[in-house]
């Protein structure tokens, strides 16, 4: 598994195939939402929102990149023949994938504070890191899951945003309800503790999940 | 073949899900009483709620017929986990137009975002919306039942924690009907809303085993052509989102 991880992440740093894009798109829709909502800055519930979405249509990127590679290059097949567990493939996928959500946060939260967000982030920033990474392991598990699932499909584009959407509702109602209160203008209030509670229960269940089935999205 | 396996017991169970919803809407118009608040409009009620309880039933079910076929096998339970979420998605259709209605005649407007069975149930229908589309991607039919399959059990593990996600972030305008407290229904209402719910789950029921013989007997009347045509000039089968034996 180990070494699963460290071939996507060197193939990642040689080719630079999805993380600079995910950066860029994100500060892309940052600007865009700046013209669009017409706002200076933004702060609390709003500003809350627009960040995980903007999260979310940048996952969607990676998630549609995501088994690519194996694809195209017969990585599926390599794998296959390789004696190891097969689900050992999806946990280096999901790890890969957190990986990537966490590099492209820690250029995507500066980029955020500066060119939108009204107070400073700094205050609540602990419990912005541990939702962040709540969010993203459940971000990660489900995302590659669909992603195996739709690299098998003729209409992979379509099929990785459609299916990944709704799926990751869930995660965006309980991601920006709590970061809402970390971003009010009159300075950092405390996060409700049933947010982090159902983005560690979403984790949990779709991690094991899709853990079960992974399986079975692999064959020849 | 497997002949008359889904077809057995089909028309007594016809006729008494038809005597049972017929029996439930006439109860609904004569026997229970109109509610003190909304007047005849809260008749809706005993349509809308049974549709959308039925609906997330069969999505359920049609994950836990995923999980059988991927542990048997057999495409049978690929079968029907389709038919399940398919007959589903047409009662959610319903739900969601009745529900609009409902709301539109007791709280004014025709979608209400602050409602969070609504909410949850539009996103559970949009994630089944993909079902189809995503079979009907998949060319490969032992590949398309499998994925299918997965798609259907993360979908059956989605709808109650989607529930609980969205009932979370909103506030509580939906009147809770099977709640433990009952909901403060009084007696009347509860036994005519109690059959109305038994009358739509058989026609659930009903609906599937129809589609079920259907499908089958479209499989056997293909196999008897193709023999009739003899193997060299058998016609290939048209990709179909819907699962083939």
């Amino acid at each position: 598994m180990a070494a699963l991880v460290r071939k996507d992440l060197r193939a990642e740093l040689r080719t630079g195939d999805t993380l600079p894009a995910m950066a860029l798109f994100s500060i892309s829709t940052f600007v865009l939402f700046h013209f669009g909502l017409d706002a200076r800055s933004l702060e609390g519930d709003l500003a809350a929102g627009v960040f995980w979405v903007t999260m979310l249509f940048a996952a969607v990127l990676a998630v549609n990149r995501q088994f690519v590679a194996e694809r195209e290059e017969g990585g599926f097949d390599g794998f296959l023949l390789a004696p190891v567990d097969r689900t050992s493939l999806f946990l280096a996928k999901a790890a890969v994938l957190f990986v990537f959500l966490v590099a492209l946060q820690v250029v995507a939260v500066p980029a955020f504070a500066i060119l939108l967000l009204e107070p400073s982030p700094g205050p609540g920033l602990p419990e912005l890191i541990g939702l962040l990474l709540l969010a993203d392991a459940g971000i990660a598990a489900v995302g590659t899951l669909v992603g195996a699932l739709a690299v098998q499909t003729r209409a992979r584009e379509v099929i990785v945003p459609l299916l990944v959407l709704p799926l990751m509702i869930p995660v965006v109602i309980a991601a920006a309800r709590g970061t809402a209160p970390l971003w009010l203008e009159a300075g950092a209030a405390a996060v409700e503790g049933r947010w982090p509670l159902i983005l560690g229960l979403y984790d949990l269940v779709f991690g094991l999940l899709a853990y079960a089935v992974f399986d079975y999205l692999l064959d020849e | 073949m497997t002949q008359a396996k889904f077809s057995r017991g089909l028309v007594p169970l016809s006729i008494v899900s038809v005597v049972l919803l017929v029996g439930g809407f006439a109860m609904v118009f004569f026997y229970a009483p109109n509610e003190a608040d909304q007047g005849f409009v809260q008749k809706i009620f005993y349509l809308h709620v049974p549709l959308a309880i039925v609906a997330l039933f069969g999505f359920v079910a049609g994950g836990v017929y995923g999980i059988r076929f991927l542990r048997s096998g057999d495409r049978t339970y690929d079968l029907r986990s389709y038919v399940a979420i398919h007959i589903s998605l047409i009662l959610a259709v319903g739900a969601l137009i009745t529900g609009s209605i409902w709301a539109k005649a007791s709280w004014g407007s025709w979608w209400v975002w602050d409602e969070p069975t609504l909410v949850s149930f539009l996103i559970v229908f949009l994630l089944y919306a993909c079902y189809q589309p995503l079979r009907f991607s998949i060319e490969d039919p032992e590949r398309q039942a499998r994925y299918a399959a997965v798609f259907a059990i993360v979908g059956g593990a989605f709808v109650p924690l989607n529930f609980m996600a969205v009932r979370a972030a909103e506030s509580l305008v939906h009147p809770r009907v099977l709640s433990t407290t009952g909901g403060a229904m009084p007696g009347s209402m509860r036994v005519t809303f109690l059959v109305c719910l038994a009358g739509m789950a058989l026609l659930f029921v009903t609906l599937n085993k129809y589609e079920l013989t259907s499908k089958q007997a479209t499989f056997a009347l293909r196999a008897l052509k193709r023999r009739l045509a003899g193997d060299d000039d058998w016609v290939p089968i048209r990709r179909s989102a819907a699962p083939q034996l």
